[in-house]
């Protein structure tokens, strides 16, 4: 399961966001871990749960409010190999959301489905 | 590959244990650590849910005793455990998923 790369052990990373944005910094506190682990060649992937798909939320204007607009950065996970973004479609529908709200491609998966994802990682990251 | 989910929030304050119990696997476990430690114990609006879990369950006992709540009885699902056996639960998992 563990794959050598030239700088050590390569691990499969799962963040799991469950928090707004802009409310708190856990949303950007992830987003920086997470290029962190894409940094060091690790084998990321997130999922957003519960408040953590509004981070995937389209047209965020958070500069009313004086707060960096990281949205963005999401768009280029991409270039850091992070291409796998995981979003639990229960929570979008309880927030009146779908898959077109969002602004990047993203993988559906149920909340009943969560666990086998979880089943294949060697560390989870809650944020 | 079982996952050992840490929960610390106590849900009359917040809702994570049942986002938590509503994802994981049934082989998994679930400890109860800090705040959350208080539905531990029979009698409270919560006795009903977590003695229906399939899930083992998991309470860190100085959280409780620190909460005065060792005089009352654990759920007949609940297993209390000191902080080598916290330690013991850690390295019998696969992973480690703090639910924040």
């Amino acid at each position: 399961m563990e794959d050598e790369y030239e700088g050590g052990v390569v691990k499969k990373f799962l963040y799991v966001n469950r928090r707004a944005p802009h409310g708190t910094v856990y949303a950007l506190e992830s987003l920086e871990t997470v290029l962190i682990g894409a940094a060091f060649d690790q084998d990321v992937s997130v999922l957003f749960i519960d408040d953590g798909v509004f981070q995937l939320k389209k047209q965020q204007q958070p500069e009313g409010i004086e707060v960096k607009n990281f949205s963005k950065t999401f768009r280029a996970l991409e270039m850091y190999d992070v291409e796998q973004l995981f979003v639990e479609s229960e929570s979008l529908a309880e927030r009146g959301l779908s898959e077109d709200d969002l602004l990047v491609d993203v993988e559906l998966v149920s909340r009943a489905s969560v666990h086998e994802l979880v089943d294949q990682q060697d560390v989870i990251l809650s944020f | 590959m079982a996952t050992l989910n840490i929960v610390n929030k106590s849900p009359f304050e917040k809702r994570t244990l049942e986002q938590c119990l509503s994802r994981i696997a049934e082989g998994d476990s679930v400890l109860l650590i800090e705040d959350a430690s208080v539905v531990a114990v029979t009698g409270t609006a919560y006795a009903e849910l977590l003695s229906g879990c399939a899930q083992k369950l998991y309470v860190l006992s100085p959280d409780l005793a620190a909460r005065g709540l060792t005089d009352k009885e654990l759920l007949g699902t609940m297993t209390a455990v000191d902080y080598p056996g916290f330690v013991e639960l850690v390295t019998e998992h696969e992973r480690v998923h703090s639910w924040l």
